[in-house]
């Protein structure tokens, strides 16, 4: 029976405790065989089961994580939605997300939360003015609702910000007012919750160890619950996708490094916009509970170790207190890490391989959870019709061969 | 955080230092005949596992001279630290005492060196 929400329910709920809601997705024993298996139970992985039992009338699915739903990087990105990339293919795939997350939560009947607050890419140098403006009128020209802002623009918008007393002052921004933040866990939860009333199978906490191919050929996955046989398998594994890949000997041009997140304790509301910064390696939002969210980079050197290194976050707490003097005296709550999978030209790889039967969505680097719902959607139609929709065609891991690569380090808030 | 040994100056944080992503990749001897595929290899392609990765580092606030180590990159444990033009260390006999399959260990997935 489909799982209802509405303002009803919420009251309901609260009378009896919450203690009555019901359970959002089955958690069955594998199978002993599907006809596709997604590797992964983040957003994306979720999302691809989704769209690949409501749009391609595939029903025997099984997503499996190793963790918990959304516990890899679904659960620690900084949730800021944009689609304001340079290339025209880039343009495209991130805003087929866009559009999607605009009736996501509609489509799903579960609140992403998703707020439209606009965000912000400042600029702090001749450089930077340069490189922003040539990304703003790609946007436009791509039909993007990109802007440039100027100094005084910006800081009516953000008036907690120093632009002006500070190492490299603020000269302008890109503004996307159809950017934002969404509650990432209501996304992995949502599209579980949808995908197993369309019948897919979500198998928690089992790890899958290898996938096994006879002649280039799958034939299924080795996992700590057992063997489990599938003609098609999408790996959707963010940061440990190259060690899978690994198991059915395919190389990816990936590099699997930490990124880290921190939040500070809640404050009443006093930045009401998403701004990002690359030059001085600041970016910042508040939530709805009032803390800020701050993304900080990636360390210098692969690791699996979901920690990253102190340097890293000082630096960038460092340009946020220049930035919003306000902010100096808060503290910090929490401290996590993610492995990223980062691409040579940073962007994603959505596309088959060498071995049939087997699909890649990765490489997503620093900035993933934006694309979740396109990205989920595209891949969902690539394995359903062994052949890439025309959005991700561009995204092709061939591209590594041909050279037709997609540069996006400028639009990349975080430097990879 | 962690601390590498400079070969030539000794142990230091590793924000003085740079890394240089993978270590022993030759430059193709053949390069007319290669493939666009080879060349995408050579170019863009490089080693990713969890474990053992053999690596180049340059002490870039210190001495400035490149250097190799090997790391285990689900633990950041540095194994070993050799010159540039040394042999690569055999390290056939490491054993990786994390047990979960993807060499992670049981509690956390991060926390290994603070909780050992």
């Amino acid at each position: 029976m489909r799982k209802k929400y509405s303002f009803l329910s919420l009251i309901k709920n609260a009378f009896t405790n919450n203690e009555n809601w019901q359970k959002m997705w089955e958690s069955p024993e594998p199978k002993k065989g599907y006809d596709v298996i997604i590797v992964g139970g983040g957003g994306h992985g979720l999302g691809t089961a989704y769209y690949l039992a409501k749009h391609h009338g595939i029903k025997n699915i099984a997503v499996i994580e190793k963790g918990w739903l959304g516990s890899g990087n679904t659960g620690r990105n900084t949730t800021i939605i944009r689609s304001n990339y340079l290339w025209d293919e880039s343009a495209y795939l991130y805003d087929h997300a866009v559009k999607l997350w605009e009736n996501l939560s509609k489509d799903l009947n579960y609140n992403m939360m998703f707020s439209q607050r606009g965000v912000l890419n400042l600029a702090h140098n001749e450089h930077d003015i340069k490189e922003i403006k040539r990304r703003v009128s790609a946007n436009r020209l791509n039909g993007l609702d990109t802007m440039w802002l100027d100094k005084n623009e910006v800081k009516d918008l953000v008036p907690i910000m120093n632009t002006e007393n500070l190492r490299y002052p603020v000269l302008g921004a890109a503004y996307q007012p159809r950017g934002g933040v969404a509650r990432h866990d209501a996304v992995a939860w949502g599209y579980a919750m949808r995908a197993d009333e369309l019948g897919v199978d979500i198998i928690q906490n089992c790890e899958v160890k290898g996938i096994k191919t006879d002649n280039y050929k799958v034939e299924g996955v080795e996992t700590t619950k057992g063997f489990i046989k599938s003609s098609k398998i999408g790996v959707v594994a963010s940061g440990h996708t190259s060690v899978l890949a690994a198991t059915a000997g395919v190389r990816l041009p990936l590099q699997s490094r930490p990124l880290q997140a921190l939040v500070s304790e809640p404050i009443k509301p006093v930045i009401n916009t998403v701004v990002m910064s690359n030059a001085v390696h600041a970016y910042v939002s508040q939530s709805d509970k009032g803390e800020l969210v701050i993304g900080a980079g990636t360390d210098g050197y692969n690791s699996f170790t979901q920690r990253g290194g102190y340097d890293v976050i000082e630096e960038t707490v460092r340009a946020i207190v220049e930035l919003y003097p306000i902010f100096g005296k808060m503290k910090m709550l929490r401290q996590w890490g993610g492995i990223v999978d980062i691409c040579p030209d940073a962007s994603p790889i959505i596309s088959k391989c060498d071995v049939e039967g087997l699909y890649f969505n990765c490489g997503w680097g620093t900035g993933g959870f934006k694309a979740t719902p396109g990205s989920a959607n595209v891949f969902a139609h690539t394995i359903a019709n062994d052949e890439p929709h025309k959005i991700n065609a561009p995204f092709a891991l061939s591209r590594f061969s041909d050279g037709r690569l997609i540069d996006e380090h400028g639009a990349a808030a975080v430097a990879h | 955080m962690i601390l590498i040994k400079c070969p030539y100056c000794g142990e230091r944080d590793q924000s003085e230092f740079t890394n240089g992503g993978e270590a022993h990749v030759i430059r193709p001897t053949n390069p007319k005949s290669l493939s666009d595929k080879d060349w995408g290899e050579y170019v863009f392609f490089r080693n990713n596992p969890k474990g053992i990765f053999y690596e180049r580092w340059v002490h870039s606030h210190g001495c400035k001279k490149w250097f190799n180590a090997v790391r285990n990159t689900s633990t950041d444990q540095i194994l070993k630290v050799y010159k540039v033009g040394d042999k690569r260390p055999d390290l056939s006999d490491f054993e990786n005492t994390l047990k979960s399959p993807s060499g992670e260990p049981f509690v956390g997935s991060g926390n290994f060196a603070v909780k050992k």
